[in-house]
């Protein structure tokens, strides 16, 4: 396999010289970029495959004659490998390229979604983004489907036996995150797809939070299909992909209509194209997904477990760290968390805390994060959340408490 | 107080933010000046007197009497109850044309403009937006 051997020992030193964005000034301190969980930062590679697919190998993919066209094509094709190589899938019709994750999710609720009955169900749990809820409220509306939502404990860790009260033989579709954005709780993924199974449910696991901090593997998880987005995991914006199972996926009608995904066009019939085109309609990012593989490929040279390891010492630290503020609340507490770290301090707004941060040259997010549904549940208006990639360190974190600091004291 | 013009209520904010030479002391005066905000009744604080777009709830309330219009208003953050305070600062007081007629420069020259981008999350440009608005209804 490619992907089974990182080529250098884990040095976080040597991987921000490879981050050009991490060396940059913000209002002249050096920045501190803490907000991951929204987006990563690009390393040199990906800006540079960015670089020499405008400047040198721009065309359009697919039924091309020319050098050109043919040479784009085969790139995709083998970015779509690196793919299906990095998360185990069996075949590389199995990875569908798409926008992002919410586009693999509407993707996923539109066309498997079109297959169900009315009084079908789908469950979700407490802790899923809004691009996790919404296109399944949405289908449920639609077709008369009912939406069943697990609840969570106030640690924010899944309650599994409301879990299993909640999935039946109606049950057709568990849609789960595997790391909460909010939260940073690790779902237990690989257990609830087999509960899932049991019950003759699929399971949709978004990956929008792990693909880029743990070893994922679709095939020992066991998914029927895994979401993630190119953006997140070092790639450019506006890519993503869709792992389904090849047998789902072949039942499955397309999603959109256009060219690419035909196989042959009267004004009477129109028959499909195989997998994956059936899935991608029109001209698809092309860039973006060369460049995405280029990603996976620098992450894929990287340890992952060394990563793994690095970026839990740093959440454990800073969580640590904060949690010795007055008044302060970790909003999830999780045994198995990583990553994120969202708090929020009694009687200072998030946003407060932020726009200071800001100003201290530390870029994290505040506000809901597009989980409204956890803020109601924890009552309070919004988090602050520092949220972690390999390239951060712990010297960072030691800046971050000291800016927390003062704005907490400029504050109160 | 009542006499100065709406530029020159301008200036004189510019001319209190000159003294200050970091980012701390000038975050610390905006937070300040929140303390001298007139209030909103917390009865007014309804969804319609809600700013849409910020991510702090900002309520504003108004009436317009003698040819002038006054504002309250109230945040559950502290710095945007400073930024929503200094804009009512220049506005309060002033008739809905003079509000409609002039540029706030003050938010340029004292290096909030950052905070007018359209998806900054406090929406300064939504708060300037509901004043003018008022300022609107009121002559409608």
């Amino acid at each position: 396999m490619m992907n089974s051997e990182p080529t250098k020992p884990f040095s976080v030193r040597e991987i921000r010289e490879q981050f050009p964005a991490l060396k940059r000034l913000v209002y002249n301190k050096n920045l501190i970029y803490f907000d991951n969980g929204a987006t990563s930062q690009k390393p040199q590679v990906v800006l540079d495959a960015i670089n020499k697919y405008y400047s040198k190998d721009n065309a359009n993919i697919h039924r091309g004659v020319h050098y050109m066209s043919q040479k784009a094509t085969t790139e995709f094709e083998e970015a779509r490998k690196i793919i299906q190589h990095y998360i185990n899938a069996r075949k590389s019709e199995e990875i569908i390229f798409t926008k992002g994750t919410t586009d693999g999710i509407n993707l996923v609720a539109n066309s498997f979604g079109s297959l169900l009955k009315a009084g079908d169900e789908i469950l979700i749990t407490a802790m899923e983004h809004h691009s996790n809820i919404v296109p399944w409220q949405m289908l449920c509306e639609r077709k008369n489907l009912i939406l069943k939502v697990a609840p969570i404990n106030k640690k924010g860790e899944l309650i599994i036996e409301d879990f299993d009260k909640l999935l039946s033989k109606n049950t057709k579709l568990v849609a789960v995150t595997h790391i909460s954005n909010t939260l940073g709780t690790i779902n237990p993924v690989k257990e609830l797809a087999e509960k899932a199974h049991a019950v003759g449910a699929k399971i949709l696991v978004d990956g929008a939070q792990s693909i880029q901090h743990k070893k994922i593997d679709v095939r020992d998880l066991n998914c029927d299909f895994f979401v993630f987005s190119g953006h997140k995991v070092f790639g450019p914006t506006g890519i993503g992909v869709l792992y389904g199972k090849e047998d789902l996926l072949d039942r499955m009608p397309p999603y959109q209509g256009g060219g690419d995904m035909i196989e042959r066009v009267t004004f009477e019939r129109t028959t499909y194209n195989e997998l994956p085109f059936k899935f991608e309609a029109g001209t698809p990012h092309i860039a973006g997904g060369i460049c995405l593989g280029e990603a996976v490929k620098f992450l894929s040279s990287l340890d992952i477990n060394a990563i793994e390891k690095h970026e839990k010492e740093l959440a454990d630290y800073a969580q640590d760290m904060l949690d010795t503020f007055e008044g302060m609340r970790i909003i999830g507490e999780a045994k198995n968390k990583t990553s994120v770290v969202s708090f929020f301090v009694d009687g200072i707004h998030p946003f407060d805390i932020g726009t200071l941060l800001d100003k201290q040259g530390i870029a994290v997010r505040t506000g809901h994060h597009c989980t409204q549904p956890l803020m109601d549940f924890y009552k309070i208006p919004g988090t602050v959340r520092a949220s972690f990639a390999f390239y951060n360190t712990r010297e960072e974190i030691d800046k971050f408490i000291a800016a927390v600091d003062k704005s907490i004291t400029l504050l109160k | 107080m009542s006499d100065k013009t709406i530029i020159e209520k301008q200036q004189e904010i510019i001319n209190e933010f000159e003294m200050f030479d970091d980012w701390m002391e000038k975050y610390e005066y905006i937070i300040d000046l929140g303390k001298d905000l007139p209030l909103i009744d917390p009865n007014l604080k309804t969804e319609d007197r809600l700013i849409n777009g910020c991510q702090s709830k900002v309520w504003v309330d108004w009436n317009f009497s003698n040819g002038k219009m006054h504002f309250t208003a109230d945040s559950d953050a502290i710095i945007t109850k400073g930024m929503i305070g200094l804009l009512i600062r220049v506005l309060d007081n002033e008739s809905p044309e003079t509000i409609l007629k002039n540029d706030l420069f003050f938010i340029r020259e004292i290096g909030l403009q950052e905070h007018l981008s359209p998806t900054r999350a406090n929406g300064l440009a939504g708060m300037v937006k509901k004043l003018k608005t008022a300022a609107l209804e009121s002559i409608a």
